[in-house]
């Protein structure tokens, strides 16, 4: 036996570009498939969620602005980044107890699904605008934009495939977003903003976080400044059901519950999960002669 | 300091050395300070009230100068309980406009003068400045020192020109910017404070706005002692002003911290202490609304002026 102690990672949280600790100083325990203890995590706090929206709000109007084809451009460089470091994701995944060809095969497709998104980014209008008929001079159309800051509850199960399928149609469109990642295993999400961090993904556009959804819920879903809420398990209760919409009443944010069992499943990923975070926008040009 | 006693005489006081670690020090210690609930409600509402709202851009029009004295007046239309600012800080051609909206309210109208920001005019012209800006309904006027004479160790001037300005401001509250980004030293800063205090300033200031590094938190407690100190020696309260740089309400409330720690709650009034600053109101505001319904706000939900 070697006597050189391992390194292990110190798992923090990717806000505005940068990998702070929580400001509250407080961590929870991970386990691995075993029981054992894996790793320490943080337990995220409101303030972290403040400062998170505050970084994803100064990010909108650069990430928004920025072309379709250059967003398109970007998704596709996160796969590239994420497929070098396949062997390190299939690693953590098995960690926790994934049998070494499903983490394979849900890295791999992964990877697939920052393609496919990267692919709709200069469609979705396309297909989702229009040009509309109206009875006067004018040339109307309808485009779908960005609604703004999002805020999400990445799926507790399926901790990279979930995560990215969640994320990238909510960037593709356009938008920034404040995720909070899988409590149970959280992770992967953390090694992922380190490949976000390395693939030209301006500061602010992903925040990852990691904690308690209970404790979340209240900020991710009343912040005035938050412009839709995210959540894609089937199981979430009743009250915290009630409690999203009522908080997200506040500023008639869009609250977004799509309930997905598996995300390798052939409809875990549709142009949809993009339109649901736009807004139509129509416009009325008069037509000159 | 012993020559000191004969406050007005002296235009270049000694040299008072200036620990700057020991200031950056203090002002870190102080920074930690936390201040919740209602307190931070307390302060929060106490700095709006210190606000001399301000604009000073070659761009100023009388409709932005209108639309401001609005914001003034009601800072927030959802809370109307919430205090005034204390003063909306124009340039001269605006003070007119100003003072006409702010008509009625107990909002004073601090007009900038003295060849404001660089300071680079004859005497006379300043004075002349000083004279329209009051004479247009100014009630507080920010003269700003000529920072190349006292680079010089041209004291004497410096303290003559403040004089002259005093005198020409007439009833008006004046207050002197050091333009403390220029002037090197903390030792610089704290003569420059001994100086403008001495020579008649009601309040001393940082900072223009238009000059990195504007107002700190090292240098306004170097400000803050200089006051203190000529208080000890004259019971004369001499007002502080810093501005420039202070967006967010957390740093208002170091800066309270600070004026408390310094100088005492006496100091602790729209009179006496003063932030010179635009985008500040919008934050006390969030954070105000914010303490009171305990969601987070955004701005897209509050005026910009």
């Amino acid at each position: 036996m070697s006597d050189r102690v391992e390194v292990s990672k110190t798992y923090k949280t990717y806000i505005d570009g940068t990998f702070p600790r929580t400001e509250s100083g407080r961590y929870y325990k991970v386990y691995d498939g075993n029981g054992d203890i894996l790793a320490n995590a943080c337990q995220c706090s409101r303030k972290d969620v403040r400062d998170a929206v505050l970084a994803a709000r100064d990010a909108f109007d650069g990430w928004s602005n920025r072309s379709a084809y250059n967003r398109g451009q970007i998704l596709y460089r996160i796969a590239e980044m994420l497929e070098t470091r396949k062997a390190q994701f299939i690693e953590e995944l098995e960690t926790i107890g994934y049998k070494t060809s499903d983490a394979r095969s849900e890295v791999e497709a992964s990877i697939d699904r920052l393609i496919y998104y990267a692919g709709w980014s200069d469609k979705y209008q396309q297909v989702f605008g229009s040009i509309n008929p109206v009875a006067s001079s004018h040339f109307n159309f309808s485009l779908p934009e960005p609604t703004g800051v999002v805020t999400i509850w990445a799926p507790g199960e399926q901790p990279l495939l979930g995560l990215i399928s969640v994320i990238a149609p909510v960037i593709v469109g356009g938008n920034s977003c404040v995720v909070l990642s899988s409590e149970k295993y959280p992770l992967s999400a953390i090694s992922f903003a380190e490949v976000l961090h390395s693939s030209d993904v301006p500061a602010g556009v992903v925040n990852i976080l990691t904690g308690f959804r209970k404790e979340l819920l209240k900020h991710m879903t009343s912040h005035m400044d938050v412009n839709a809420f995210f959540v894609t398990d089937p199981d979430i209760d009743r009250e915290q059901r009630k409690q999203m919409d009522e908080h997200g009443a506040l500023n008639l944010k869009h609250i977004i519950r799509k309930s997905v069992d598996n995300w390798e499943d052939k409809e875990s990923k549709s142009p949809y999960f993009i339109t649901d975070f736009q807004e139509i926008k129509t416009t009325w040009h008069p037509v000159g002669f | 300091m012993n020559s000191s006693s004969h406050s007005r005489d002296i235009p270049y006081p000694d040299i008072v050395p200036i620990d700057e670690v020991a200031v950056n020090q203090r002002v870190a210690r102080l920074n930690s300070r936390s201040i919740k609930k209602e307190s931070k409600v307390a302060a929060l509402e106490m700095a709006l009230s210190m606000i001399d709202l301000t604009t000073l851009e070659g761009s100023d029009t009388p409709g932005k100068v209108i639309q401001l004295c609005h914001k003034a007046k009601e800072p927030h239309a959802d809370m109307p309980d919430l205090p005034t600012v204390a003063a909306v800080c124009v340039y001269p051609n605006m003070v007119s406009v100003a003072e006409k909206a702010l008509r009625g309210t107990e909002i004073h109208v601090a007009g900038v003068a003295t060849a404001f920001p660089s300071g680079t005019a004859t005497l006379d012209a300043k004075i002349e400045e000083t004279k329209q800006v009051v004479g247009d309904g100014a009630d507080e006027v920010d003269m700003v020192i000529s920072r190349g004479e006292f680079l010089k160790g041209n004291y004497h001037y410096v303290f003559d020109e403040i004089a002259a300005v005093r005198e020409a401001a007439g009833d008006a509250h004046l207050k002197v910017i050091l333009e403390t980004g220029e002037l090197q030293t903390y030792e610089n800063v704290r003569r420059a404070s001994d100086l403008a205090i001495r020579a008649g300033a009601d309040f001393i200031k940082t900072s223009t706005g238009k000059v990195k590094p504007a107002a700190t938190q090292p240098v306004t407690l170097v400000m803050l002692e200089a006051i203190r100190d000529f208080y000890y020696k004259t019971d004369r309260m001499v007002g502080m002003k810093p501005a420039g740089g202070i967006r967010k309400a957390k740093q208002a409330i170091q800066y309270l911290v600070l004026v408390n720690e310094t100088l005492g709650a006496d100091w602790l009034t729209p009179d006496y202490f003063r932030f010179g600053a635009s985008s500040l109101a919008n934050d006390l505001l969030l954070q105000i609304v914010k303490q009171k319904t305990g969601v987070y706000q955004s701005s897209y939900y509050f005026s910009n002026d």
